[in-house]
């Protein structure tokens, strides 16, 4: 079963939306016994990197997740905020993150760009994975973003002041920037080359 | 390149989509969801409804019209109409909506602006704002509210910048003057707000054909821009295709997603 991560800042009812829409079957999900079973588990994100780590702390779904994704290796999607949160640190609210992927999340230079970033930008796709994505348009709503460190785990690349991280990947961890489930056909491509995955 | 966008502006009357000329003689044009996924399939950018009778019947917005919209409608869309309070605000994104439009209410109670965007964040919190040439204010424009029938008194570009302070995250505003004329944007207007906001301004109000966008795209820094009767006013003799208006601002140098076939 899908699992999707459900917390009252996140978005989690437009991403089963997109899913059920897509054909899928999923489950919104606020509590770790709910992990067990998973086949591909999604993070929306909205807010700030610091209050969804808190939300995930206050329902005990760090370790869940830890376990599912590291342990487990259970397909795992983060949007937004969800990708953010992969990485070792965010400078918005100074928040430790998972440190799944090496790198830290920062704010877009508002002396260069309108801050947040609200709109479709395009994003080029400069490496393979195992879903299929094209170079188009997809749809973002963000302040901050993710330096990798790890130039490889680099996906998809947008402008924005600057070239920015719009998507990683990484085993069986893959990260948008961008609205997928609010990016038109595009982004429903993308998730549902992710929810194929085996 | 972040691109400019073409949102697509729904009046709702009882879940049916309504046109009105400066804010009066509305007349049906189809059902809410049934045209949001015309226009979502037509790959209009954004979608914006305001449920306009809520606040004067004193309810809260059609949940059910957006629960309908979020089901078959896959880019972001922003509710307004009857939000007074956070509650109002969960439920209308909990139902799939991405942002939560106020406009008279935060007049009235402009806590609610730094209260949504706590909250929600100011991604989600869009000031919409209606304005009326008023020579004797500061800027020029008068803020007014209620379906733009009571003047307040205050100055649309002191508003707007009180709005932005209090962390909305977008600011529309609609000039009463050019809604519903199809004689274009008020383009000083657009320029005033753009010059004196950080946060995305979307442009409302006169919008009759591609020039016209052109012309606040070129003009102002305006990132959006709301069009209503182009695409689907009864009352203009013939509507314009969400590809065809792109298709001539791309031609005309302005970044814009282009339309897939």
């Amino acid at each position: 079963m899908i699992k999707i991560i459900d917390y009252k800042a996140g978005n989690a009812p437009s991403v089963l939306n997109a899913v059920t829409h897509l054909g899928f079957e999923a489950q919104l999900t606020r509590n770790l016994s709910d992990l067990d079973g998973a086949s591909h588990i999604i993070l929306p994100g909205v807010g700030s990197a610091k209050a969804t780590m808190e939300s995930l702390d206050e329902s005990n779904l760090l370790e869940a997740l830890q376990d599912a994704v590291i342990g487990k290796q259970i397909p795992f999607l983060g949007i937004c905020v969800g990708m953010q949160i992969l990485f070792q640190h965010s400078a918005e609210g100074d928040a430790d993150c998972f440190a799944w992927l090496k790198g830290n999340v920062i704010k877009f230079d508002s002396s260069k760009v309108r801050v947040p970033q609200m709109g479709w930008n395009q994003v080029r796709f400069i490496k393979d994975s195992a879903i299929d994505a094209e170079n188009d348009y997809f749809y973002f709503v963000n302040s901050y973003y993710a330096v990798p460190e790890d130039n490889d785990i680099l996906w998809g690349i947008a402008d924005y002041g600057g070239d920015f991280a719009a998507a990683v990947c990484k085993e069986n961890i893959y990260g948008m920037q961008f609205h997928a489930e609010k990016s038109g056909e595009a982004g429903l491509a993308l998730l549902n080359g992710f929810l194929e995955i085996k | 390149m972040l691109t400019k966008r073409l949102i697509a502006c729904f009046d709702i009357i009882a879940g049916r989509v309504t046109k009105a000329v400066q804010f009066q003689d509305n007349i049906d044009v189809a059902a809410a969801d049934e045209l949001a996924q015309t226009m979502y399939e037509a790959q209009i950018d954004e979608l914006i409804f305001y449920d306009i009778t809520a606040s004067s019947e004193k309810r809260p917005v059609d949940i059910e019209t957006v629960k309908k919209v979020a089901r078959c409608v896959f880019i972001p869309f922003t509710v307004g109409g009857g939000i007074k309070e956070l509650d109002d605000m969960y439920e209308a994104l909990k139902a799939g909506a991405e942002k939560i439009s106020i406009d008279s209410m935060a007049v009235r109670n402009p806590q609610i602006i730094s209260d949504g965007a706590k909250a929600f964040g100011s991604q989600c919190i869009v000031l919409s704002t209606q304005v009326k040439r008023t020579p004797s204010m500061p800027s020029g424009y008068e803020v007014y509210i209620d379906g733009a029938r009571l003047a307040t008194g205050l100055d649309a570009l002191e508003w707007i910048k009180k709005g932005q302070e209090l962390g909305a995250g977008e600011i529309c505003i609609n000039s009463i003057d050019n809604d519903g004329m199809l004689s274009g944007y008020d383009l000083e207007l657009m320029k005033l707000a753009e010059s004196s906001l950080s946060v995305p301004l979307i442009a409302s109000g006169g919008a009759g054909k591609p020039e016209h966008l052109k012309a606040l795209f070129e003009k102002t820094e305006a990132q959006a821009a709301i069009i209503s009767s182009m695409l689907y006013s009864p009352r203009m003799e013939s509507n314009y295709a969400v590809s065809e208006i792109k298709e001539y601002l791309i031609e005309n140098g302005i970044c814009m997603r282009p339309t897939r076939v």
